[in-house]
């Protein structure tokens, strides 16, 4: 079976990917799950950027410079928002979300 | 003439106003007391000399081939080029009158450093509280007044008017622990500005249509051509050119503006309606009162009328009214203070009144003064009069000073028979009673001779008038010194020191200005002082003289007969006329008036709805929005509630809802 490969069957599975990290930043309370939720989200863009390069623009490489962009972007962000989470567990003894409402009116 | 000496008479009060208000509380009080007093010195010397030099030295600057004096500008610096046509200059001018009041300036003031000495310190040799303040504040005064009599423009006028305003105020208000004190200082200070308000407008007025601040321009421009002039509004001139046409309001234009710059000097100079702030001036020391309120800042109304002179003249050449309105404003204002100053209890407030009734004398004398009768004859009589009156009344009133320091009240009748505890001061008393009198060989009878024959010569309705007032002038004076020194036995309380004369820093200036207001009538002061220069030979008009003579020495005899020993025809003559009796007393009323102007119709008419409007409407309307954006955040805020996802999930309907609106739209239109 020869399947023709399409754009569509990796845009799907990326807005998939999208959906759940929104779902997960939005819906889970610990902050380790929003940080890996908002890597999901990361990670579905570089795979729209690779896919769009590929299909759109065959003989270039910038959407496949981007990707690599973001990741090295996702990880030095990461890196801090552990720097923050481990603050805010330290102040609070817990990685809830819920306990971090100081900026409340 | 060289700038520098002229530079230094206005530099070096100045210099000592910042050195003692700066520096004074370093010094000791002895020090800045010499200091001070050393330094009024020595422009009292310079001054002289300023004035010898243009009197007598006979330089071509100064005096013409004919010997008609000149004015001299000696310098003329620019201070405030606000545009190359409309240049504020200060600068010292010198002409006959600016030459006496420079002499009249610092005698006056050095005697008042001198006697301040002794005055401001109690019997214990103790000195005043704020002594360095005090010198500091009358070096600023005599800095103020000399540049207002050397002013070359009225702007520089102007300026050092309210200067001496703004030092007569500090000086009222001297000691500012008394309520009294600092209500006066305030009283004196608003009276003057809304007076200096027509002066003002009165300037612009003038100098619009003129087309120049310089005085020389502005006042010889009737007679000779307008040279020199830059323009600053109407075509230079034009008010000269044609008087008649030009109006404001119905009147001639001319005529307003010089009415309106008497105004200021009806301020200034306390005269009616604008003279209740002087008598209440009194509260300031006694020196100040003999400086500024006696000798000097109170006849600036009168030499800005003689600085202003030949516009007065031309008016009254074009049909204007403006010397008429001097004329009435001093005769009514000459009357009505002599009859108050019958009446008063407090030495210091019949001096007061006295010093009004005789500057309204000045008033008078410059509003009569025409050039037909005896070439201005009123003119030179006023300055005269301007000089004669300086000295007696600052020795009245540093008379007064020693007697109040003795008793230690203002009131006299806590004084009565001083006269064998205070011999110098009863003689030198009494050489002033005797000179504002008008006894002949004092200097007091030649001026007041000299008014009552212009006036004569003008108006015979104001000749009997000012010659009445001058009979009630003779009667006050004695009045006021039979019930210091006379009336009975002077009454010593137990465990107090009998009063005596007072230490030679304030004798001194007694004798001196009593001594000057002896021989200053035989001063030829018509081959100094005239209007346009030219000298002229005094001549008593013995009619005159004799009836005016006959007059004070009636009033003086009914004062002797009343007040020498105590008896009961004063109180009878109160009974007699209980009700003129009570409105003299009362200064018929006039504070009164304005309190219930003030307090009753200003206050409540005008006041109280504008500060209704600004607290209402106005502030209102900024608490009305203040209100609205508190109380609207307040509603919102549970929207900040401080939860992170919930600001995410916000934003996430946001985004959707945009970006289903977007495509929505591009859906149905395109």
């Amino acid at each position: 079976m020869n399947i023709e490969l399409n754009a569509l069957m990796f845009l799907i599975p990326s807005l998939f990917m999208f959906c759940c990290g929104i779902y997960g930043f939005i819906t889970r309370r610990n902050m380790i799950a929003i940080l890996i939720s908002l890597e999901l989200m990361l990670n579905s863009v570089d795979i729209n950027f690779a896919v769009f390069n590929r299909f759109l623009f065959p003989g270039q490489l910038d959407g496949m410079f981007f990707s690599l962009f973001a990741i090295a972007l996702a990880a030095a962000e990461t890196a801090i928002a552990i720097a923050i989470i481990i603050n805010a567990v330290r102040l609070s003894r817990d990685a809830d979300v819920k306990d971090l409402s100081k900026m409340k009116f | 003439m060289e700038s520098l000496i002229p530079v230094l008479i206005l530099a070096l009060p100045l210099a000592m106003f910042l050195i003692l208000g700066l520096f004074g509380n370093y010094m000791s009080h002895k020090w800045a007391g010499i200091i001070g007093t050393t330094s009024m010195g020595v422009v009292m010397a310079l001054c002289y000399f300023v004035a010898y030099q243009y009197f007598f030295s006979g330089a071509p600057e100064f005096v013409d081939a004919d010997g008609n004096r000149l004015q001299f500008i000696v310098f003329n610096q620019d201070w405030l080029a606000l545009y190359e046509k409309l240049v504020i200059r200060i600068g010292f001018l010198l002409d006959p009158i600016s030459a006496m009041m420079l002499v009249v300036i610092s005698t006056i003031s050095f005697m008042v450093h001198l006697y301040s000495n002794g005055y401001m310190r109690d019997h214990h040799g103790v000195w005043e509280k704020g002594f360095q303040r005090f010198y500091a504040f009358l070096s600023l005064f005599s800095f103020s007044m000399l540049g207002l009599v050397v002013a070359t423009n009225i702007f520089q006028m102007y300026i050092f008017w309210e200067l001496v305003g703004a030092s007569s105020y500090l000086l009222i208000g001297f000691y500012y622990t008394k309520p009294s004190a600092v209500s006066a200082s305030k009283k004196a200070f608003i009276v003057t500005r809304f007076a200096d308000l027509g002066f003002l407008i009165g300037i612009l007025i003038l100098s619009f249509y003129t087309g120049t601040f310089n005085f020389t321009d502005m006042t010889s421009a009737p007679v000779a051509g307008m040279d020199n002039v830059y323009q600053v509004g109407m075509a230079a001139g034009s008010i000269f050119q044609n008087p008649a046409t030009m109006s404001f309001l119905g009147g001639s234009l001319l005529t307003t503006a010089l009415i309106l710059i008497f105004i200021g000097g009806m301020g200034k100079s306390a005269m009616m309606p604008l003279h209740i702030w002087l008598p209440d001036a009194m509260e300031g020391p006694t020196p100040v009162s003999a400086l500024i309120h006696a000798a000097t800042m109170v006849v600036a109304g009168v030499y800005l009328v003689a600085r202003l002179f030949p516009l007065f003249m031309f008016n009254e050449a074009n049909g204007g009214f403006a010397l008429e309105f001097v004329t009435i404003v001093g005769a009514i204002t000459a009357f009505y203070a002599a009859m108050v100053a019958c009446t008063q209890l407090d030495i210091k407030r019949v001096l007061a009144f006295s010093t009004i009734s005789q500057i309204a004398f000045m008033m008078v004398s410059l509003g009569v003064s025409r050039e037909g009768y005896h070439e201005n004859l009123g003119y030179m009589a006023g300055m005269f009069h301007l000089f004669t009156h300086a000295m007696f009344k600052a020795l009245l009133f540093l008379g007064a000073g020693a007697l109040i320091h003795a008793v230690g009240s203002n009131d006299y009748t806590a004084m009565h028979g001083l006269r064998k505890y205070m011999p110098i001061t009863h003689i030198t008393f009494l050489v002033g009673c005797l000179a504002i009198a008008g006894i002949i060989p004092f200097s007091g009878f030649f001026s007041k001779d000299e008014i009552l024959t212009a006036c004569f010569g003008n108006n015979i309705v104001a000749y009997v008038w000012m010659s009445l007032v001058a009979g009630l002038t003779a009667f006050y004076m004695f009045r006021l010194y039979y019930l210091i020194f006379w009336w009975k036995e002077h009454k010593v309380h137990e465990g107090h020191h009998a009063p005596h004369d007072q230490p030679w820093t304030m004798t001194l200036p007694l004798i001196i200005l009593a001594v000057v207001a002896t021989f200053a009538g035989f001063i030829p002061f018509g081959k100094l002082v005239t209007w346009n220069g030219e000298p002229y030979t005094i001549h008593i008009n013995w009619t005159v003289a004799s009836i005016s003579l006959t007059i004070a020495v009636l009033a003086i005899a009914l004062a002797t007969i009343m007040y020498k020993k105590e008896n009961p025809l004063p109180a009878k003559m109160k009974n007699a006329f209980p009700n003129l009796w009570r409105w003299c007393r009362n200064r018929f009323y006039w504070d009164e008036l304005y309190m219930f102007i003030t307090h009753k119709i200003i206050f409540n008419g005008i006041c109280s709805p504008i500060a209704w409007f600004d607290r209402h409407i106005i502030d209102g309307t900024m608490d009305a929005f203040a209100t609205v954006t508190n109380k609207a955040s307040y509603a919102i805020r549970g929207l900040q509630s401080g939860k992170l996802q919930n600001y995410v999930l916000v934003y996430l309907i946001g985004a959707l809802i945009l970006g289903g609106g977007t495509v929505a739209i591009m859906f149905l239109f395109f």
